[in-house]
């Protein structure tokens, strides 16, 4: 599987560490129950998905990768550091 | 034994004999053979001995669907078991060896087996040997492993190197056959990057093996004039004796074979190369194999596929048999008719199951008996064919023949589109699976599309390889227009022949019959994957090539199904068997993950250090002395120097990250649990680091050398994952923060110098200008001085309890700064330690490390709690306050003592309450680190045991049964050397 990391190129994703669904947001003034969702609760769809990938061996940027967990299709992979606040 | 091979044609070089052996026996054949050809030349029939029932095994096919010709290639730790005779290329001193018979070929003992056929029908295994259980391992998989054997791993280390590689194009072609050779032709004509691949070390496909023309000219010559264009362009990269093993998600695997082809494999070089292909499209050009028909006795030698007849008399000038005949429901099979009268060697029979053949077909074959609307019953003979008996409107009558030609029909090569789970679909017209759904951009070209006409796949190839280019942003001058014939290619669907009264094998390779299919499909095992893993049909090293679709004919028959309501079975990588030296590459022993060195490395070494793996690390665990005959002498003498003097040791493996900017007061608050925005510039302080489910992630140390410049430490183990962790914190939790880092763990060489004298060894080595007096440098201050050519930071920190110091110098001047550190301290018996001493010396001050830094540890069960602070908010907070990671209950760190002293303790025993069994619920917890304390004279150790603080002073059970080890101990305070610090301040 290749990502294209928009700071290198398409890359292989050997090169990424995986973080997971990008979805949850860490609550700002967190209760107790906000962050326990946080941490453990996961969505799991059949369909374009929003994940964390990291770019481990390259420019150590995390990018938010949306990539279709049925066939593995990519179809956008941005910095996460530009997205808009939760 | 006469010579088979003809006396003229073929694409071999008569000039180039080449001598080889098959079971020990000399033979001759020549360069542009493979073994099996060379074979056939020979006139041997008898190749192999069948997986199940040891019976007889000729050579079936001509390429990589063999299913019968296996053989052990090469001698000693080079021998390679379940190799394809016919893709082997024949080389001088080739030694090859037929498998699965005892003690020889044509006398196996194990050959009764096919006499108990009844009951090793489908489904033997799973019936005969489900109880008892237990003696799977001993006996049943032995003996099953035994008798059903494939070829013998030498047991030896492969002596082979390999390697891997990466190339890009914008067409990968796969196979190089007309489609394939049109395609890259036409698309590396428009200027695109083109990759070509074949298996074969000829390009030419079917055009090597048949009578055909292109263009007007004989088919071997035009594929060689397509060649040599294609070596003249800079952007098209061929690559023969390459399979594309796997179509993975954007990228295509294939090994490329280097020198399987040589005598020997020339030192330094790699015997095969596993390719990474990134390719923007790819087309599939592999062909199609020809499909057995399944009727008694068709496993008899001498019984071939009738296209790889063609290509040994055409392509080999190697005759499969002198008496053959063809049993045929394709038009195709009567080109093997024309092959073979050219030869000299005319059919002797054409059995034909159609009643209707057209007479452009029928003239193919000259003056030969032939039997239309009739089909081949039975296959006699035992260790080579001697006869046929055909059924028809003439009624039944046996022919003695020498060989047997079979065309069923010709399966599109298709596995490598359906890797990625996308599914061809079945055409009646063409009775063969042909592309659906594929993989995004994928394209199939000629008879892997089913386009089974020569001129339709160099049509196909040309039409694809232009708009490749065309998409890659290259304009194509006019595709080229290939002259070349249609040849009928009509086939009339036969997959069966019921009646016979031999065995009808479906999948030679793993030898399932007929009767195993209708055996599973009576049992209730009528889908394809569960016939498929019940029978094991198709799941041999041939991955099915021959056996799937008619195994999948003969249960659609029997269910009454059409063979797509049936469904098809799905491939997966490797398409060939790949050798796992290959996928290993040069990862290998020492060389599979990086060792990494601390710059002082040398001088440890110098110093007769025993190193020790620390994750990739190597670090000095010891420096033995002269006279000193077991670790622990050294160690504790390494110790006792510390606690009395000065000692230094090599720390440069702890991860080191930079931080810089206005906000790192502010990021550092986030992410450590302790404060530390308000830290003083020259000063140092200890933090902890939780996940965000509250858990302890790291310890360490971060430095403030400036406003707005930090420096942090972490754990070895755990350095790139506390990177990953900040660059996480920072780009995904608050990218508003003013804040860069960098990891600069291998930018710096740093040693701790340690011990009361350890302020004296470093005004000997900073001379009398740097002030390290207390007053400068304090306990937990920083500072810069110059060292020589360059500045050293200088944090005054300590791990072994001790006055002590870490002094960083960039990189280049690590063994510099070793030797200079012995140098100025050579009056003070500094003595080098390694991390054994330093383990001890923090177990003695009850410094945690990754013992209990692992991962299921909340900082209260370290003693840190206090740690945690209460005024602001960071990873990890709200989860650490969950009530349960807060009970007194759970195991808490504390210190262990034996009893009677001289007892050893060990790391991972239980504790338990005195006077109780040893049993689970009984458990308190457990020992996680142990140390021989020369300061103490006794064994200690660090335990997390439940309500541990409370308990000091209680006498407790120290239970490993794993080493039988019991020992009573008493339970103290994990800080058993000066717990008020006073060594710390000097
Ligand atoms: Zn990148």
């Amino acid at each position: 599987m290749r990502i294209p990391c928009p700071y290198c190129g398409p890359r292989d994703s050997s090169e990424f560490a995986y973080h997971g669904d990008a979805a949850p947001r860490r609550p700002a003034v967190g209760n107790a129950a906000a962050m326990a969702d946080y941490v453990y609760l996961r969505a799991n769809p059949a369909g374009p998905m929003e994940e964390l990938w990291y770019h481990a061996q390259g420019c150590r940027s995390w990018l938010v990768v949306t990539r279709d967990t049925r066939d593995h299709a990519i179809s956008n992979a941005r910095l996460a550091a530009t997205r808009s606040p939760a | 034994m006469t010579s088979h091979r003809l006396a003229s044609g073929g694409l071999i070089d008569r000039a180039t004999p080449i001598g080889f052996s098959f079971d020990g026996r000399p033979l001759t054949g020549h360069a542009g053979d493979t073994l099996a050809s060379a074979l056939v030349a020979n006139g041997i029939r008898l190749v192999g001995r069948s997986f199940k029932y040891h019976r007889p095994r000729g050579i079936v096919s001509a390429g990589p669907e063999e299913p019968n010709a296996l053989v052990e290639k090469g001698r000693g730790p080079r021998r390679e078991p379940n190799t394809r005779a016919t893709t082997i290329e024949l080389h001088p001193g080739l030694d090859a060896a037929s498998q699965n018979r005892w003690p020889s070929l044509a006398f196996d003992i194990q050959a009764i087996a096919q006499f108990a056929a009844p009951i090793l029908g489908a489904g033997f295994y799973y019936k005969t040997f489900m109880w008892p259980a237990a003696l799977w391992e001993r006996l049943y998989e032995p003996a099953i492993r035994r008798a059903a054997g494939l070829g013998r791993l030498s047991g030896a280390a492969d002596p082979d190197a390999y390697e891997k590689a990466h190339a890009f194009c914008d067409l990968l072609v796969i196979g190089a056959g007309p489609a394939g050779l049109a395609a890259a032709l036409t698309a590396g004509r428009a200027g695109a990057r083109v990759i070509l691949v074949d298996q074969d070390f000829r390009l030419g496909g079917r055009l090597l093996c048949e009578r055909v023309e292109v263009d007007a000219m004989p088919g071997p010559v035009w594929a060689g004039e397509v060649e040599a264009e294609l070596k003249s362009l800079s952007n098209v990269r061929i690559l023969t004796r390459t399979s594309a093993f796997g179509l993975y998600d954007g990228e295509v695997g294939a090994v490329e074979r280097l020198t399987d082809h040589l005598p020997v494999t020339p030192a330094g070089e790699a015997r095969q190369r596993l390719w990474t292909l990134v390719p923007k499209r790819i087309l599939l050009a592999a062909g199609a194999i020809e499909r057995p028909i399944v009727f008694g006795g068709n496993d008899r030698p001498g019984v071939m596929l009738a296209s790889a007849m063609r290509t040994y008399v055409e392509r080999y000038a190697a005759l499969p048999g002198r008496q053959v005949a063809l049993f045929t429901t394709t038009d195709d099979g009567w080109q093997t008719a024309a092959s073979f009268a050219r030869a000299g060697s005319p059919l002797a029979a054409i059995i034909d199951a159609r009643r209707e053949v057209p007479e452009a077909v029928r003239a193919l074959a000259g003056d030969v008996p032939v039997f239309l609307g009739a089909r081949v019953l039975d296959a006699i003979g035992g260790q080579s064919l001697r006869a046929i008996d055909i059924v028809g409107d003439h009624g039944r009558r046996r022919l003695a023949v020498d060989g047997l030609a079979v065309s069923g029909g010709f399966n599109p090569d298709l596995a490598l589109t359906t890797h990625l789970g996308h599914k061809p679909v079945w055409s009646d017209e063409r009775a063969a699976f042909i592309p659906g759904d594929l993989p995004a951009n994928v394209a199939v070209a000629g008879a892997a599309a089913g386009r089974f006409t020569l001129a339709a796949a160099l049509a196909d190839g040309a039409r694809l390889g232009a708009e490749a280019a065309r998409e890659a942003g290259h304009t194509p001058a006019e595709t080229p227009a290939f002259r070349a014939g249609d040849e009928p290619c009509a086939v009339a669907p036969l997959f069966h022949v019921e009646g016979g009264r031999g065995k009808a094998f479906v999948d030679l390779q793993n030898d399932v019959t007929d009767s195993d299919v209708a055996l599973a499909a009576r049992e209730g095992f009528v889908s394809v994957e569960h016939l498929k893993r019940y029978t094991t049909l198709g799941m041999a090293t041939d991955q099915g090539r021959t056996s799937s679709v008619n195994g999948l004919a003969i249960l659609a028959a029997l269910t009454g199904r059409t063979i797509p309501e049936t469904g098809t079975t799905r491939a997966r990588p490797p398409h060939v068997p790949v050798a796992i030296g290959a996928l290993a590459g040069l990862h290998r022993g020492r060389d599979f993950k990086p060792t990494r060195l601390t710059p002082a490395h040398g001088w440890a070494k110098e110093q007769g250090a025993i190193f020790v793996e620390s994750g990739p690390w190597l670090r000095a665990q010891w420096f033995p002395k002269a006279g000193e005959t077991d670790w622990l002498q050294s160690v504790t003498r390494e110790v006792e120097a510390v606690r009395a003097g000065v000692g230094i040791c090599d720390v440069s493996t702890l991860g080191k990250i930079a931080l810089s900017g206005p906000d790192v007061g502010t990021f550092l608050d986030r992410v450590y649990a302790n404060t530390f925005s308000t830290l003083p510039v020259g000063k140092v302080r200890y933090g902890l680091m939780l996940r965000e489910d509250g858990f302890v992630m790291d310890d360490g140390t971060t430095a403030r050398l400036g406003p707005d410049e930090w420096v942090m430490s972490t754990t070895t183990a755990n350095a790139g994952k506390v990177m990953q962790h900040l660059a996480f914190c920072h780009q995904v939790l608050w990218p508003e923060l003013d804040v860069q880092m960098v990891s600069v763990t291998e930018q710096w060489a740093q040693f701790a110098v340690a011990g009361p004298r350890s302020r004296d060894l470093l005004e000997a080595l900073f001379g009398p200008e740097a002030d390290v007096s207390d007053a400068a440098l304090p306990y937990l201050g920083c500072t810069t001085l110059a060292l020589g050519p360059t500045r050293a930071r200088l944090f005054r920190i300590s791990f072994s309890g001790e006055r002590a110091y870490e002094i960083a110098v960039p990189a280049g001047y690590g063994d510099a700064l070793a030797r200079a550190l012995m140098a100025a301290g050579r009056d003070l018996g500094v003595t080098p330690y390694g991390t054994e001493a330093l383990a001890v010396m923090r177990i003695e001050k009850g410094h945690v490390a990754g013992a209990e830094l692992n991962g299921q540890t909340v900082a209260r069960d370290l003693g840190l709690g206090r740690m945690l602070s209460k005024k602001k908010d960071y990873v990890g907070r709200l989860m650490a306050e969950r009530a349960a990671l807060n009970e007194a209950s759970r195991p808490t760190l504390v210190g262990l003592k034996p009893t009677v002293a001289g007892v050893r303790l060990r790391s991972g025993a239980h504790v338990l309450p005195l006077g109780v069994p040893p049993t689970a619920e009984h458990d308190q917890g457990y020992v996680t680190s142990t140390a021989y304390s020369p300061t103490l004279g006794s064994w200690i150790a660090l335990a997390l045991v439940a309500n541990g603080p409370a308990r000091h002073g209680e006498e407790v059970r120290i239970h490993d049964p794993v080493r039988s080890g019991d020992v009573v101990a008493t339970i103290v305070s994990p800080v058993f050397v000066d717990p008020e610090g006073a060594r710390l301040h000097g």
